[in-house]
């Protein structure tokens, strides 16, 4: 299986990441891009600030990439997550997934973004007009 | 001997950065968090706090040598 696992401080670009996972054994390409919207229960939101433990980050989208490639016959994965300052609108996160068949893909990009969620070291901060709050930090 | 910590995100506002211990306070995961607690009442307040020795996500018994990376990880909030 291809891999391409990355943390950027630039813009990410879609038509980029599918043509890396796309390829002729492939069925089925399934894509989720995490974009910053613009209010968060009706505050609005300026922009997001993105850190990551880059390393570890890296090192647990690997674990990830490889758990599903355990779990689906998957033929590429790639996960792309941006870093620093981010406006409205633009792309926070790119998860890709090749298959055979559209199922695997399908699970498999979801099973990907819901853990990249849950286990991976990068943190955002949500500014606001008139505030600004680390997201889930509290209770 | 000490032990740098890396700190991120809201941990990283709370502590004002990295945070040096002796390492004969932090020996281990558990004692790293609980002084990390005391020194810094305001990490017990957040929905958890875990910690990473050399990139892996530690348990509590995991052992902390002079040397390791040891990182407070807040929770998470990427994607």
């Amino acid at each position: 299986m291809v891999t391409d696992i990355q943390i950027w401080n630039k813009p990410l670009d879609v038509a980029t990441c599918a043509g890396l996972v796309i390829s002729p054994d492939s069925g089925g390409t399934d894509m989720f891009v995490g974009t910053v919207r613009n209010a968060t229960k009706g505050r609005v939101v300026l922009r997001l600030e993105f850190e990551a433990y880059e390393t570890m980050a890296l090192s647990e989208m690997q674990k990830l990439a490889a758990a599903a490639a355990g779990l689906w016959p998957l033929h590429a994965v790639l996960m792309h997550h941006r870093v620093g300052v981010l406006l409205p609108g633009e792309i926070a996160v790119i998860i890709a997934v090749s298959a055979a068949h559209r199922d695997a893909a399908f699970a498999a990009c979801r099973y990907l973004i819901d853990t990249l969620k849950e286990t991976v070291p990068i943190w955002k901060k949500e500014v606001f007009a008139d505030g600004e709050e680390w997201v889930s930090a509290h209770p | 001997m000490t032990i740098s910590v890396l700190t991120f995100g809201i941990a990283r506002q709370i502590t004002g950065g990295t945070v040096v211990l002796p390492h004969t306070d932090v020996p281990n995961a558990a004692s790293l968090l609980q002084l990390m607690k005391e020194k810094y009442p305001a990490l017990a307040n957040l929905r958890s706090l875990a910690v990473a020795v050399n990139g892996q996500y530690a348990d509590a018994a995991t052992s902390i040598q002079p040397g390791d990376e040891v990182a407070l990880i807040p929770p998470v909030s990427g994607g």
